[in-house]
């Protein structure tokens, strides 16, 4: 918004101001995450901008801290890289389990969470559905309780999920889910769950009902009708909501710790570890890492949300 | 439906892959170090059972969570003396059988080779390790050589570094305080001793920053977070061998004990995991795990084979906790005493932190 | 849905009918609660889904804040006493019957379990218990002066008042802990001695700092957020990725990212000592405190607060405050009498919403917040993993549950949920 030709030149001199204001917030918001790129090719083992990386000396960078990732953890990081070198990389190095776990968990947990979500979202944007408000609010509070919280409660309830029955009286004891990839994906499941419902239910405001009638009057089955008619216009806002569901999975550490064993240590448990034990540059190297997948992710909801405003016709003004 | 079934099948099919593997739950950083190349490596060259390192910063609060909740994860664990004591006193812990374990080369059964006070019902100890403290000379060239320096603000300012927790610093801030190291535990005893070793961390406490795992004393000091701290005395030594720090350890009023291997109840792997324990208790394990870290075997026939440090000029004895010169103002950590006061004391210290 | 359709009839008195001759009232409420029942069969997996992965849990572990049996199961015949004899003073046969389970107890190893549940209520109880349950292996009657020459304190009606709470397996003790309250020996409720007063103090900081947490979010938020607002869409949606990109990282890298920048040698204070503003010496202590989880956590949580203001903000017509100075107000005016109202449902939306946030925070204070630094949620994990009290962890959790749920009912209230929005 220019200002209008009647401002004072008090009014331009505080224009002036609130922009450069803006602007350090916006260093504010996004200098500590740039900050690890440069510092994750450190030559030394500092966190601090070295006298030789100022002055843009090549010797002051090097790429040590990502080989790091590769071979901390392996059985014989010193052999000669050829086929079966990468095998071990594969098999033992630390983050690269740590990296697979977290791509099995997301998935999983992802899947269950969009899909379960979905069908939700579709039955709570109806106008029919009895006890709305009070159903969508259980749905959402994984997003509000703090997560410590739900993580103790599910500590008590994997150790015996039989136990809950145990208040009728009977005291069953059943296989339980801690140290469990299973139970590690429904946790992250359960707290991916808020998204999808949100960015679903948005995209279904506007969606128009007579649409399903209107297949329906052409002789469409149900599963035609949610296959042809109304996924192909949520589509976008299910695919991001599927997507904050696989970054809340993997960004989550709280439930790994309390519920996962040694055979589930994701990234950010690995992190977590490495920033309370020996914050060495490595950790920076795998931060840069989830930066650049972060942006990839946010470039990818951002084309969904414009293509969905687009198709539903709520273009942004 | 047929793919979910694939997926789910898939699911479980990671969830049950890999069992014969163990996990043995350790304090992390260099003593991990030293216990992979001394045991683990080893280990699986020798009967190809795989060992997953895990961390915590101690690992025998998880190992009591995870038995009373019925969630074994662990099939082996290194826990100080007391908490060994402690663990197996509640019967959280598998008995170990130390007429099994493996005897010394020359043929001395393994309950005549282990120091004394070594072997217990359900626990081996592995080495001896000392809690002592540590400055950078780089930062403070006419270093602190008494106890009593650490808790001197005024002689030697700046920030300190002290675990979070009762066991150590109560003796430290007592012998600092100027009781003999002979009488700290009859001091401890009553509950006017406790106050006075209170009274002395009360002194430094605003200036202190807190380390839980055992690896953050040298990175605070490296990161010039802290003046000087406390720490595990492997950790220091590892830093200023390994690192070339120049971090320098002061042996005065160093408190030191045993650290045990103890097999959590219903651990998922029994039979690997006592396998893996009278391994790595044999006198060549000791040994071989001596040349990582400077902490002393808790087998007398493993301590002449102990030579350099793996960078081959390095001799370990003087940075041991039992050697001569580093004994003469030195505590036996009271495992009798620990294993019955930790769970108090520790509330009380945790109050004394949350109060500013 | 096709009975609904308008080509009902007229009866002969005049009501309507569909063709098969129905009421059309009767069908278009049989209509109308089948479309219900398949909305809430749409709904009713997830539903089940989150009753038995969250509600149920969760319960679960509020229960536990009201029930221990660690001593009431463990000492039988003692509970039997205290069953028997309410409100009377321990005798020969209490003396007789705790030594019974004590003997029974040692040899099961369950002494520390005994000993662990009575010294969260009567501290310095553990080793006393301890050492009992080794000595009363050769003990001979009379129980009662035999084990009161072991050691006094067993003669402390204080301890009896204790014992005596903790052999009913259902408790308020651990409620009571959990805001800094005990009881004393006639079991009327007091404060905790001092020395043990923690919880309050905690709980009163996790809110002072969310609240301060909240301040900063709503001072630097506001502006871009307005800045965001009145851009034109194609540079907004520009800047709008600056705002996004730190919500879309990470938690453990900017947490990362923090300490490096404000650890003593760290980004901040070296640039800081290398412009002159800074000697070596008198580095800023900028982690490990206070600080350190206020830095973090505003810049974990301004995304929150940007969001709800920016969608507020966004359909605000710039015409008011035009006509506002048109008439005469000044911009400052006409800001806060003309803009600032509007806005005023987004403020509260981003305020409660990182309010509710940061009251549950755990992982950022734990790794910057040093001692001083920590919040409930920290309490509350240490708890759970080292001190292993469960039931307090629990009763804590419990309080800061229904905080948590009174803020939500709030937001519910004043925002409500339905506009929720991420990005």
């Amino acid at each position: 918004m220019p200002l209008p030709s009647y401002a004072t030149p008090l009014e331009r001199l505080w224009r002036r101001s609130y922009l450069v204001i803006c602007g350090l917030i916006f260093l504010f918001l996004i200098a500590p995450i740039l900050i690890v790129i440069p510092l994750s090719f450190n030559a030394e083992p500092y966190f601090t901008f070295t006298a030789k990386m100022l002055s843009f000396d090549p010797t002051g960078y090097s790429m040590r801290w990502y080989d790091l990732l590769l071979t901390f953890g392996m059985t014989a990081p010193d052999a000669a890289r050829d086929s079966s070198w990468w095998a071990d990389v594969w098999n033992n190095a630390t983050w690269v389990r740590a990296a697979k776990n977290s791509i099995i968990i997301g998935f999983f947990s992802t899947i269950l969470a969009t899909v379960l979500g979905t069908l939700a979202a579709l039955g709570l944007s109806r106008a029919e559905m009895p006890y709305r408000k009070t159903i969508m609010a259980i749905l959402i509070s994984p997003m509000i309780v703090p997560v410590i919280i739900t993580a103790t409660g599910l500590f008590f309830f994997y150790s015996n999920p039989c136990g809950v029955i145990a208040w009728a009286g009977v005291e069953p004891a059943c296989f339980r889910l801690t140290g469990k990839y299973l139970g590690v994906v429904l946790a992250h499941a359960t707290l991916g769950i808020p998204f999808v419902i949100i960015t679903v239910t948005a995209t279904l405001i506007g969606f128009d009902q007579s649409l399903i009638r209107a297949s329906a009057s052409l002789g469409a089955s149900p599963s035609t009708t949610f296959f042809k008619v109304i996924m192909p216009l949520i589509l976008p806002g299910v695919v991001s909501g599927a997507l904050f569901a696989f970054v809340t999975s993997w960004d989550e550490v709280v439930m790994v710790i309390f519920l996962g064993a040694p055979d589930q240590q994701t990234l950010p448990r690995q992190m977590w570890n490495g920033i309370r034990e020996q914050i060495s540059p490595a950790i920076l190297s795998v931060a840069t890492i989830l930066v650049i997948i972060s942006i990839l992710l946010l470039a990818t909801v951002e084309l969904l949300r414009r293509r969905s405003e687009r198709l539903r016709g709520v273009a942004p003004q | 439906m047929k793919k979910l079934l694939v997926l789910t099948t898939a699911l479980t099919g990671v969830g049950f892959a890999a069992h014969a593997d163990i996990t043995v739950l350790s304090w992390g950083g260099a003593y991990e170090t030293s216990q992979v190349e001394g045991y683990n490596k080893p280990f699986t060259a020798a009967t190809s059972t795989n060992v997953i390192m895990t961390a915590a910063d101690n690992p025998a609060a998880p190992i009591k969570a995870m038995v009373e909740a019925g969630n074994v994860t662990v099939d082996v664990a290194d826990v100080e003396y007391a908490d060994a004591i402690r663990l197996c006193d509640e019967g959280l812990l598998e008995t170990i059988d130390a007429s099994t374990l493996p005897a010394a080369p020359d043929g001395t059964a393994a309950t005549d080779d282990f120091l004394p006070g070594a072997l217990t019902d359900c626990a081996v100890a592995s080495i001896v390790f000392s809690t002592v403290f540590a400055y950078d000379s780089s930062k403070i060239p006419e270093g602190p050589t008494k106890i009593s320096d650490f808790f001197d603000l005024e002689k030697f300012p700046g920030k300190r570094g002290l675990r979070k927790g009762a066991k150590a610093n109560l003796e430290m801030a007592l012998m600092a305080d100027g009781v003999a190291a002979a009488d700290v535990y009859a001091m401890l005893e009553t509950p006017e001793g406790i106050d006075r070793a209170f009274a002395k961390l009360d002194t430094i406490k605003a200036e202190t920053v807190w380390w839980e795992a055992g690896a953050q004393p040298p990175q605070l000091l490296a990161d010039g977070e802290v003046a000087m701290t406390t720490a595990y005395n492997g950790r220091i030594f590892a830093a200023a061998t390994a690192e070339a720090k120049p971090f320098v350890t002061v042996w005065d009023g160093q408190v030191y004990e045993y650290d045990m291997f103890v097999i959590p109840k219903g651990a998922p792997n029994l039979e690997g995991a006592m396998e893996y324990v009278k391994f790595a208790t044999s006198t060549p394990q000791l040994a071989e795990q001596a040349k990582w870290i400077s902490y002393g075997p808790a087998r007398k026939s493993s301590a002449p084979l102990i030579g350099l440090f793996n960078d081959g000029k390095t001799e370990m004895a003087p940075f041991m906790p039992t050697s001569e010169a580093n004994l003469t103002n030195a505590l036996p950590s009271s495992y009798e005493f620990w294993a019955d006061r930790d769970s108090e004391l520790n509330e009380r210290f945790n109050a004394w932190l949350a109060a500013n | 849905m096709a009975d609904v359709t308008a080509q009902g009839m007229t009866t002969g008195d005049g009501r309507l009918t569909t063709t098969d001759g129905r009421p059309l009232k009767l069908a278009l409420a049989h209509a109308q609660s089948r479309n219900r029942r398949r909305a809430f069969l749409l709904v009713a997996p997830l539903l089940l889904f989150i009753v038995v992965t969250f509600v149920l849990p969760i319960g679960q572990m509020l229960h536990e804040a009201v029930y221990n049996d660690e001593f009431s199961t463990h000492v039988p015949e003692l509970k039997a006493w205290f069953d028997a004899n309410p409100a009377a003073e321990p005798d020969e046969a209490a003396y007789a019957a705790l030594v019974a389970d004590f003997r029974v107890a040692a040899q099961e190893r369950t002494i520390g379990k005994i000993g662990t549940r009575l010294n969260y209520d009567y501290p310095g109880v553990l080793s006393l218990v301890k050492s009992t349950g080794r000595a009363v292996k050769g003990m001979e009657p009379p129980f009662k002066d035999a084990l009161i020459a072991e050691d006094e304190r067993w003669a402390d009606p204080q301890l009896w008042s204790v014992m005596r709470e903790a052999s009913s397996a259902y408790t308020a003790s651990f409620m009571l802990a959990a805001v800094d309250l005990a009881r004393d020996k006639d079991g009327a409720i007091t404060r905790a001695p001092e020395e043990r007063q923690v919880y309050v103090k905690l709980f009163i900081r996790t809110f002072v700092l969310s609240g301060l947490i909240t301040l900063i979010c709503l001072i630097l938020g506001f502006p871009v957020a307005h800045l965001l607002a009145t851009l034109p869409m194609r540079w907004s949606n520009v800047l709008m990725i600056l705002v996004l990109l730190p919500f879309w990282t990470s938690l453990l890298v900017r947490t990362t990212s923090w300490m490096v920048l404000l650890q003593g040698q760290g980004v901040v204070n070296n640039s800081l000592v290398a412009l002159g503003l800074l000697t070596d010496d008198g580095r800023l202590p900028m982690i490990n405190n206070q600080i350190g989880t206020v830095v973090a956590m505003t810049h974990v949580l301004l995304p929150f607060m940007i969001l709800p203001l920016y969608s507020v903000m966004r359909p605000i017509p710039p015409s008011y405050v035009r006509a506002a100075r048109s008439l005469g107000a000044t911009s400052w005016t006409a800001f806060r009498r003309v803009y600032l109202p509007q806005t005023l449902p987004g403020i509260g939306a981003g305020a409660l919403l990182v309010f509710i946030l940061a009251v549950g925070y755990y992982i950022t204070p734990a790794l910057v917040g040093g001692a001083s630094g920590q919040l409930i949620s920290n309490l509350i994990a240490f708890h759970m993993q080292d001190s292993l009290n469960w039931s307090l962890g629990a009763a804590l959790s419990a309080i800061l549950l229904v905080l948590v749920l009174v803020l939500y009912w709030l937001y519910d209230r004043i925002v409500g949920i339905d506009n929720l929005k991420l990005g």
